[in-house]
């Protein structure tokens, strides 16, 4: 230990009360950042958690980003000549080479997939009309993507797995229907296709939109319905951590060339104003530390002002001034880290009490408890700002003792 | 008069192997003014050459300057004209690094009010300037320490707070830590000033020691005449000039 250190460490020790002042302000700085924090950003993940929960993490959609370039663009690229009512190529829509392309994306790790063909279907039961979203699916991967699963209130998926015929439908057009499990309605296509389709399942999301416009079927039969054999117009993707989707967009992009949105993508307004608010939030509390710094500079400061002499033997005695800068320093960085320490302790405290804490929303029949987030990230933001208070706030005091020329003390004393 | 470092030094940056025999302090035309409105000149033209093993008093009335020449002396001041050589080197020359790394080795301090640090014992106190300097393990220098406040008769203080000690026993710890790092000179300012006639005595007696059994070289400012009666030279100091007749 050098001993400069031990040199900060004994002016600390014996200066009691400012010492303990000081290490309280800054722990009850990081405290609070870490409670304000883990709230805030518990509150943040709850609510992203729903948003991802009720939405694919990532869509694979049979369109590409931009619009594929004419041929005669390709050929003369800096041509002068414009050509007028030009159509992209006729072709039959669908993701080509599907089976290929899924393996590859559920080679991928952390994530699972399932192969979805979309269209709209009019529905027509009892002399009644709707025109809906058909969506074809295979029922074992879509459990592993969807939530729907657990929205069911009758019949399940593998329903339509032992009922080829079957499908799916959400309460509000069960109820707009007055269909109910078993009943029968028949589907036509814009191809022109029609069917009879038999309900094995009844699902309510909470979402009135989505309860009443979107229904499910096998894959196989959707295909027909609509017409396109073997054809599939979307990936559906669920990742172990949503917070990964967006880079393997871009990686399922680069890799396949169809368009993959993120749900980070889709929801990119949201996300800004997320971030703002955090932004706003860690400001406020920061400045809590930059308060509790005062009084490390007011606690370093009188240190410096008392042990004038002692500085002044120290470099008498053939102490640099930067050994001197050193010591002062060093109690910036005692008092933060200590100080640090000990309001990760009372922080992890409060969050532990926050966490217990019942609450009871307006108009919800059950009591839920607060959302506090444990990650880690917060508490190296709260020790880096307290850090950076605390030897922020002895540098000055650091930059007056290292000045301290020893004659002119030593005048003062003769 | 052989005054070595009035002649150029042939070599400023001296071999390792050859010792230098000259004057181990040396003053050359040492003045320094204070700046200000009215500046106040402190030392002026001071030229004197301190051998190897001396001790030497530096007396005068108060307010002459002495303590300001010690500082000069001690490396502690920078003059304003004129320059100190230190065991053949004109310290001029030297950088705020340099300085503070010879007066940790070269240069030891002993100052009329004890100046130890109060919240460390005695012998940390001690230890202070070893540990600094980092050349001695660390249990070689408590050895040392303890064997600095023995040859004192501190070996049973050591474990005390300065404020626990008796003045002269104080100004023994400060003499120990003065040669913590075994420097060749040692600088005093008024060392028995604070003290009774038996404190004054025995720290006259150990200073005179120094130079007559380990070698060093002392230069002491002593309003004290029978101080000054026991050093090898006097040397009178008024108005910051040497003043070769002036007699207390
Ligand atoms: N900061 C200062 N500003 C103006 N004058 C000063 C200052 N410090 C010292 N002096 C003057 O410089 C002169 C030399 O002071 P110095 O301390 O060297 O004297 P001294 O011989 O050691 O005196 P004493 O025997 O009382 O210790 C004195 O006349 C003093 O008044
Ligand atoms: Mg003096």
């Amino acid at each position: 230990m050098s001993i400069q250190f031990v040199i900060a460490v004994t002016h600390l020790v014996s200066r009691k009360r400012p010492t303990l002042v000081s290490l309280v302000g800054i722990a009850l700085g990081v405290a609070f950042f870490l409670a304000v924090s883990s709230l805030m950003r518990g509150s943040e993940r709850d609510f992203i958690k729903r948003l991802v929960d009720n939405s694919p993490h990532l869509t694979v959609y049979d369109e590409y980003r931009n619009p594929q370039p004419q041929p005669a663009t390709l050929r003369w690229p800096d041509g002068a000549v414009e050509l007028r009512r030009v159509k992209p190529l006729r072709e039959v829509r669908g993701i080509r080479g599907h089976a290929q392309k899924l393996a590859f994306i559920e080679s991928l790790p952390g994530l699972r997939a399932a192969p979805v063909l979309v269209g709209s279907v009019v529905l027509t039961f009892a002399g009644r009309s709707e025109g809906v979203t058909l969506n074809g699916i295979v029922p074992a991967k879509m459990k592993g993507v969807s939530t729907i699963e657990d929205k069911m209130t009758q019949g399940s998926l593998e329903a339509l797995a032992a009922h080829p015929n079957g499908l799916i439908i959400g309460e509000g057009l069960a109820r707009k229907f007055g269909l109910s499990l078993g009943g029968v309605v028949n589907a036509v296509s814009p191809a022109g296709e029609s069917r009879a389709l038999k309900v094995v399942g009844i699902f309510r999301t909470g979402n009135a939109g989505y309860d009443e416009t979107q229904t499910f079927a096998l894959l196989k039969r959707a295909q027909g319905l609509l017409d396109r054999p073997d054809r599939v117009n979307r990936f559906i993707l669920q990742f172990d951590d949503p917070y990964v989707a967006r880079d393997v967009a871009s990686l399922i992009e680069a890799r396949i060339g169809y368009k993959a949105v993120s749900w980070l993508e889709a929801s990119e307004d949201l996300m800004s104003v997320l971030l703002v608010r955090n932004l706003i939030m860690y400001s406020v509390v920061s400045a809590i530390l930059v308060v509790a710094a005062f009084g490390i500079y007011n606690t370093i400061s009188t240190i410096v002002m008392e042990k004038v002499h002692d500085i002044a033997i120290l470099k008498s005695m053939g102490f640099h001034a930067r050994d001197v800068r050193r010591i002062f320093l060093a109690e910036g960085v005692l008092l933060g880290l200590v100080g640090s320490l000990l309001g990760l302790g009372l922080g992890l405290g409060l969050m532990a009490l926050l966490v217990q804490v019942e609450i009871k929303p307006p108009g919800a029949t059950d009591t839920v408890h607060l959302p506090i987030y444990w990650g880690y990230d917060q508490y190296l933001l709260a020790l880096g700002f307290a850090m950076v208070s605390a030897v922020g706030a002895a540098v000055l005091p650091a930059r007056k003792a290292a000045r301290v020329q020893p004659v002119t003390i030593l005048r003062g004393m003769g | 008069m052989n005054r070595g470092p009035l002649t150029p030094n042939p070599s400023p940056t001296r071999d390792e192997g050859s010792q230098w025999s000259g004057p181990i302090l040396a003053a050359e035309n040492l003045g320094r003014v204070l700046p200000g409105e009215v500046p106040v000149t402190l030392v002026q033209d001071v030229t004197l050459d301190i051998e190897r093993g001396e001790f030497v008093a530096i007396m005068g009335p108060s307010g002459s300057g002495k303590s300001s020449l010690l500082y000069l002396l001690g490396l502690l001041d920078t003059p304003t004209s004129g320059r100190v050589w230190l065991d053949g080197r004109d310290t001029s020359r030297f950088g705020e690094d340099e300085l503070a790394a010879t007066r940790l080795e070269n240069l030891g301090f002993v100052f009329q009010f004890h100046f130890l640090l109060a919240e460390f014992t005695v012998l940390d106190n001690v230890l202070l300037p070893m540990r600094r300097l980092g050349a001695r393990p660390e249990e070689k220098a408590r050895q040392r320490a303890a064997d600095l406040l023995q040859q004192f008769g501190l070996g049973d203080q050591g474990h005390k707070r300065p404020h626990q000690l008796s003045g002269g026993q104080r100004q023994r710890v400060a003499i120990a830590r003065a040669l913590a790092n075994d420097p060749p000179v040692v600088l005093a300012d008024e060392p028995t000033g604070n003290l009774d006639s038996r404190a004054s005595a025995n720290v006259r007696q150990i200073l005179h020691d120094l130079t007559r059994e380990l070698g060093k070289t002392v230069v002491a400012v002593t309003h004290d005449l029978t101080f000054a009666s026991a050093a090898d030279r006097r040397i009178g100091i008024v108005d910051g000039l040497i003043a070769p007749d002036w007699r207390a």
